[in-house]
């Protein structure tokens, strides 16, 4: 039982970050039909930018001060990355959506290739507080910090960002845009700034997932691929949540995040099977679509 | 789309063949067009590297008629390749069994495979399609990584066992060029498939459904059978594919045939040739191909240590040239190196549909 509670724990962290992911990804998708290839780049880019901030900033500032700068800055450096992008790669190429999908597969490649040759294809360690790599006592369960900070940061996010949406006058034209773009641009709402905020806040939040990931599940290592690989686990989300659907991520990305979790423990710690857990993600994705193809939260199409 | 006629197409093509079949006999010295030891044309690395491209060029073109054509955008054509090299090696690594049933075992894994998996994510369109069949992919890329009953090997791979192929075909050098020939064999093959489908009715129907795939459904021509048949040929050209990898580099490892990477490469390739031109696919393979190789020569030769890293780190780095040089592509040639030679006659209407393909989705 109590093997089970530290096992929804991770799974909800995992779940944060698939969140912190995928919710961006699902947004870029819903408003302006693009397929962000770059998405894990940008989640990379975020890990790097935390590496290089703890790393180089002097240690008198005491590990965890330099943690929480290395977290601001890989989200606003993520940010960053993903409005130059969005300014310079996507925007010239709006109404050819292949295209768009295309140069973000190439910049994704051409910039892992930089990293590869600039910082080496081995991984890098982030230096962290000791706080963040032991558990709490709490009820006869130890729980690891680090997972506290992944679901508090999600939590954050999505309260953040239902609001944003639900409130500021830049949000309501989002999912305004995500319903009828056409319909928006025609009442002469300039939806071209829609998409490169949009585009700032998707990569913010993937940077901000990206750091997390290095933190929480990867012990604390860097490297260049990281993000490709969490970008697979984040389509998955996104097409189960339905594309477009922030709440549609929050809950796939919880499923899916518990899901891994209890199958690699449960059918991969006994059979020695590891990889059943990302396996049955892609499952759940087949099943889901054989019985939802628009996805738990899709709009009609 | 108007092409240059047929029959010059024919003529530069049994030219190029032609060329291409007697090659190995050829020992003729090109200095700077090959980088390093393969500068002579019919020796072991050349004949290999060739034989690489034959085969990425042969799955670039079934990948051309899926994406080019029918305008399906998978990003799992690795899947299948890696279907032929990991069922093709296992059955007769592990299980012996002669070439003929591995062939059919492999072939028939393949098929039902991709009709499996095709109708479940042919269930959704466009940008869904892409992220469904990418996550299928890698979901195979988790079996083989895991090594199910030690038979693919995990990380570190599966090597063939040649025991019980004939002897032409085993690993010896001196059968480097009759490894040359099959690849060039089922470029030829599958070229010809291609281009038997893509001229037929069925063909032509793959286009419709690329320009406009609601007025076919109005039409009365139930658009789902013929994008099975793209998606399961395709698929099965890829599956050739892996078998002739695997019959030439002779092991196989997770990371290199089943990544995502190599679906990637593909995508590339037939954008950076031309979608939608069956001989574009090939050029650009066969100019992917060799880039890869003379790049990642030039990077490690002494002359670049000697530059500052602003320069050394990106140059030396062929990923990073690769992406950037397709960047470069689809920015300001859209239409790959087949519209650069064929700018006069391209239509221009016909293009930029076929760009905007999922817009409607």
């Amino acid at each position: 039982m109590n093997i089970f509670l530290v096992l929804t724990f991770s799974g909800v962290a995992l779940g944060a970050i698939y969140f912190l992911a995928a919710s961006g990804l699902s947004l870029i998708y819903g408003l302006m039909d693009v397929l962000n290839f770059a998405h894990g780049l940008f989640m990379t880019l975020g890990a790097y930018a935390g590496y290089e901030i703890a790393t180089r900033l002097p240690t008198s500032l005491g590990a965890p001060t330099l943690v929480i700068l290395a977290i601001i800055g890989a989200t606003l450096f993520g940010g960053l990355a993903a409005g130059v992008t969005e300014l310079i790669l996507i925007r010239p190429l709006y109404g050819k959506p292949i295209s768009q999908i295309l140069i973000t597969i190439g910049l994704d490649l051409a910039v892992v290739g930089l990293l590869m040759g600039g910082f080496g294809s081995t991984a890098l360690q982030i230096p962290v507080p000791l706080w963040l790599v032991e558990p709490t006592h709490l009820g006869g369960l130890f729980l690891p910090n680090a997972n506290f900070l992944a679901i508090g940061a999600g939590v954050i996010v999505l309260i953040g960002l239902e609001l944003f949406l639900a409130l500021t006058r830049y949000g309501i034209i989002i999912r305004a845009g995500v319903e009828n773009r056409e319909m928006v641009r025609a009442l002469g709402i300039d939806v071209g700034r829609a998409f490169t905020l949009v585009f700032v806040i998707g990569g913010a939040m993937a940077g901000l997932g990206g750091i997390l990931y290095t933190i929480v599940f990867s012990g604390d290592l860097v490297s260049p691929n990281q993000g490709d690989s969490l970008l697979i686990f984040a389509f998955i989300v996104v097409v189960i949540g339905g594309l477009g659907s922030i709440r549609g991520s929050a809950v796939a990305a919880l499923t899916v995040g518990l899901l891994q979790q209890y199958t690699s423990f449960y059918i991969g710690g006994h059979s020695g099977w590891a990889q059943i857990g990302d396996l049955s993600t892609v499952l759940l994705l087949a099943v889901v679509l054989e019985l939802r193809p628009r996805g738990l939260f899709g709009r009609v199409a | 789309m108007r092409r240059p006629s047929p029959r010059a197409g024919l003529v530069v093509g049994a030219v190029f063949l032609g060329l291409f079949i007697v090659l190995p006999f050829i020992g003729l010295h090109v200095p700077w067009v090959l980088p390093g030891t393969l500068d002579i044309v019919n020796s072991t690395g050349t004949l290999e590297v060739l034989a690489l491209c034959f085969m990425f060029a042969g799955i670039a073109v079934g990948y051309d008629m899926m994406f080019g054509y029918t305008g399906l955008m998978s990003l799992g054509p690795v899947l299948y390749f890696a279907v032929g090299t990991y069922v093709f090696d296992i059955a007769l690594t592990h299980w012996e069994w002669p070439l003929f049933p591995s062939l059919l075992l492999t072939f028939g894994v393949s098929l039902i495979l991709a009709v499996v998996l095709g109708a479940i994510a042919l269930r959704v369109h466009g940008i869904a399609f892409a992220m469904v069949t990418l996550a299928f992919a890698q979901a195979f890329y988790f079996l083989v990584e895991s090594n199910p009953h030690n038979l693919t090997g995990g990380d570190t791979g599966l090597s063939l066992s040649y025991t019980r192929l004939p002897s032409i075909l085993s690993g010896a050098v001196s059968n480097t060029r009759n490894l040359y020939w099959i690849a060039l064999a089922f470029l030829v093959v599958a070229y010809l498939i291609v281009w038997l489908v893509t001229e037929s009715v069925t063909g032509h129907v793959f286009v419709a459904i690329r320009e406009n795939e609601l007025r076919l459904d109005v039409l009365g021509v139930r658009p789902y059978r013929f994008k099975m048949v793209s998606f399961v040929v395709s698929s099965l050209i890829a599956t050739g594919g892996g078998i002739v990898y695997i019959l030439v580099i002779g092991t196989a490892v997770p990371s290199v045939v089943a990544s995502t990477t190599v679906t990637l490469s593909i995508l590339i390739m037939v954008v950076l040739g031309g979608a939608g031109t069956r001989w574009g696919a090939v050029v650009g393979a066969v100019v992917y191909i060799y880039l890869q190789q003379y790049l990642d020569k030039v990077g490690a030769e002494p002359s670049f240590t000697r530059l500052p890293a602003v320069l050394r780190v990106p140059l030396s780095e062929p990923q990073f040239l690769l992406g950037a040089l397709f960047v470069l592509f689809v920015f300001f040639a859209p239409g790959g190196i087949a519209s650069l030679v064929l700018r006069r006659r391209l239509n221009r209407a016909s293009a930029a549909t076929l760009l905007s393909v999922f817009k409607k989705s």
